[in-house]
């Protein structure tokens, strides 16, 4: 069994239909990059597989481990593995990141059937995960993503990825806005993070962040469809010919996105 | 107003100044106010002070003043209401009632004294010949009504200079035995030049009778003085409750005043200050949360009657059910208060679509060269930043608690006891499960 298998997915906002008939499967222990211009649905597929209510599924299938995906709570989601670093990490003034980053890791234990940490283990785990993003520990006492650059809300998400040990990762767009340098760190902790029993997809506008984060599995979304799959070198030809490449000519292998396999 | 609301007073007051053991310039105030109470009646909807809040509930029902002890209130059911802390200075009131032996303020600081005003009446009459200096009994039906009624309360004096190093916690509580009674209690906070203090004034109930607390707190602060205030409005959830804060301020004193207000059935708080020396500044800042069929009125003044001085003010409200919370805050800027900067704020969080909010700023300025600002907002839990918390496996529930937490956590940042700001961080997660 597939860890995820999307089926013809179609999904709307509002009255605009955005996602039209997206297949992709992907199994345990792979990397999957989905590429394509501006409103293509990159982040649309990326914010429904999340389970964000804002969204409206009118079509398809998503089965994940085995069960529906589209009929879990996005709370339901998370607890069973599912992380979203969400390409605008949202603000929250007032809770502090250790709160945050405690209770997120608390409720996903209770799911899981693990007794909640306390709060000197998880200061210990703490140390260990904020190493892996190069961030200091003076951003736990901040609160969640309140007044930090770009290129720290991203580590944040990659910091809550790494306490949270998702099964499957969705990176959506976790390049925007990051100077090589934060690019290379938020790759770093991805690729660390990287199991054989756990699954990414990255979401991504240009090929940069794929030399850091190399997939085994390139697709090429426009219109809301796949419309290319290959490995990892579609990415550079993409980066070479562009999107009209693909999105100008005939859908190739449009609805069947898996390759190699 | 109904005369016969009035009425239902006349017996209670005859019964209070004809077996009153209260030195005659007591009594002789308290038949003046009782009559200022009865030509202004009990305020209706066409006063504009009260013109969110209807008084009738109080109006309609009939009280039994509890002027002698009544209570049977143990030390371990006052634990709830003490934030933890220990060796604050403690002056418990019983049903209105001074409780020395439930009180802590023994061995007070050198320059701190600490009083009931049944007996200060007759032992320090220097002091309390200051009631109603700053409340005055003529234009407020309530305070009025205070006065006519007064029997206990705490005297607060800090004398110049000194730095109390513990707060003083007045504790009015009430039990059972309150049940239909009407509490006035009479406070004096006077905190001398250059001295610092923090006193909290907390309102809790052991039951769920119904009663009504009217109380006024008169403080006055001398030059250079600072005086934390903290109001702790937890009544019991049928309780009517009335307070009436009046300050004056002298020259470059602070007045930092916190309103927090979860009980009672009926609520309306009045915080009034007059800045009335230079370098002088007021803080009032106010969260009252809300359910249930509550109604809860929140009413400021700031009086800019000095040059120079600032004003700072932050009020939440948080209504969910049926609620309805009203803020109404006014400053005054004098002629004569040139260089003036003051701030009002004022937010408000819905969380379901049934409760009501009337928030009404009141800004009137008669000098030219000041910097006033003000501005209301009223809004629902965020949903983007719900989901962000979902999508990290934090429950509905959890998550809502969160987000409603974060809309307070800014004026819960201005507290700065500790304890109390833990408390009521903890209320705030709690209060809306």
């Amino acid at each position: 069994m597939s860890l995820l298998e999307i089926k013809d997915l179609q999904a709307r906002v509002g009255d605009k239909p955005i996602l039209n008939g997206l297949s992709l499967t992907v199994d345990r222990g792979e990397i999957h990059a989905v590429m394509g211009p501006n409103g293509s649905g990159k982040s649309t597929l990326a914010q429904v597989l999340a389970g964000n209510p804002a969204y409206e599924v009118t079509g398809g299938s998503v089965t994940y481990d085995g069960n529906d995906l589209l009929e879990m709570d996005p709370e339901v989601r998370a607890q069973s593995g599912i992380f979203l670093a969400f390409q605008y990490p949202v603000e929250i003034p007032g809770v502090s990141n250790a709160y945050f980053l405690r209770a997120a890791y608390n409720e996903i234990r209770k799911a899981r059937g693990e007794e909640e940490i306390d709060p000197l283990e998880f200061a210990d785990l703490m140390d260990e995960k904020l190493a892996m993003v190069d961030m200091h520990a003076d951003m736990l006492s901040r609160s969640v993503n309140s007044g930090f650059s770009g290129g720290e809300k991203k580590r944040n998400e990659i910091l809550q990825m790494a306490v949270l040990e998702p099964r499957l990762a969705i990176l959506d767009e976790t390049d925007s806005g990051l100077d090589i340098d934060a690019l290379r760190v938020v790759a770093d902790g991805v690729n660390k993070l990287r199991r054989k029993d756990n699954a990414t997809i990255v979401v991504t506008h240009y090929q940069r962040l794929l030399n850091y984060i190399v997939p085994d599995y390139v697709h090429v979304l426009a219109n809301g469809r796949i419309l290319k799959s290959g490995g990892k070198d579609l990415a550079l030809e993409l980066e070479d010919k562009g999107y009209d490449w693909v999105t100008s000519g005939s859908p190739v292998g449009a609805g069947a996105a898996r390759v190699g396999a | 107003m109904t005369d016969s609301a009035v009425e239902s007073y006349v017996a209670a007051f005859d019964e209070l100044t004809s077996n009153g053991s209260a030195p005659s310039w007591v009594q002789s105030m308290r038949r003046a106010a009782f009559e200022r109470f009865a030509a202004l009646g009990f305020p209706t909807t066409k006063n504009e002070d009260w013109h969110y809040t209807s008084t009738s509930p109080i109006a309609d029902q009939e009280f039994v003043l509890l002027d002698s002890a009544s209570g049977d209130v143990r030390r371990e059911e006052l634990a709830p209401f003490m934030f933890g802390a220990s060796g604050w200075y403690t002056m418990v009131f019983v049903n209105g009632r001074f409780a020395p032996e439930l009180s802590d303020c023994g061995k007070l600081p050198k320059g701190v004294k600490l009083r009931d005003l049944a007996s200060a009446w007759t032992a320090a009459p220097e002091v309390v010949d200051r009631v109603g200096k700053l409340a005055s009994y003529d234009v407020h039906a309530f305070t009025a009504l205070n006065a006519a009624f007064m029997h206990d309360g705490a005297v607060v004096q800090i004398a110049n200079g000194v730095e109390i190093d513990q707060p003083i916690h007045l504790l009015f509580v009430t039990d059972a035995n309150a049940a239909k009674g009407m509490m006035h209690p009479r406070n004096l906070i006077m905190v001398g030049a250059n001295a610092k203090a923090t006193v909290i004034e907390s309102y809790v109930s052991t039951s769920e009778a119904m009663y009504f607390t009217n109380a006024v707190t008169e403080v006055s602060l001398a030059d250079g003085a600072t005086l934390r205030h903290y109001k702790m409005q937890r009544e019991g959830s049928r309780a009517f409750h009335v307070s009436t804060t009046e300050a004056n301020q002298a020259r470059d004193s602070h007045y930092v005043s916190f309103s927090f207000a979860i009980g009672g059935s009926l609520t309306r708080s009045n915080v009034y200050t007059t800045l009335d020396g230079e370098g002088g500044g007021a803080t009032l800042n106010g969260l009252f949360m809300l359910d249930g069929e509550q109604h809860s009125d929140h009413q400021t003044q700031i009086v800019h009657a000095k040059p120079n001085c600032f004003s700072r003010e932050l009020y939440k409200g948080i209504l969910d059910d049926r609620s309805h919370g009203v803020f109404n805050g006014k400053v005054y800027v004098h002629p004569i208060a040139q260089k003036t900067d003051g701030k009002q704020t004022n937010k408000t969080l819905l969380l379901s679509d049934t409760e009501h909010v009337d928030t009404k700023p009141q800004l009137e300025i008669f000098a030219d060269d000041v910097k006033c600002t003000h501005g209301a907002t009223i809004g629902q839990i965020d949903q983007t930043a719900l989901f962000y918390l979902k999508s990290r496996g934090v429950n509905e529930s959890l998550a809502r608690r969160l987000l409603t937490y974060a809309f307070a956590a800014d004026v819960l940042e201005t507290i700065e006891v500790d304890a109390i700001r833990l408390d009521l961080e903890r209320m705030t997660l709690q209060r809306f499960v």
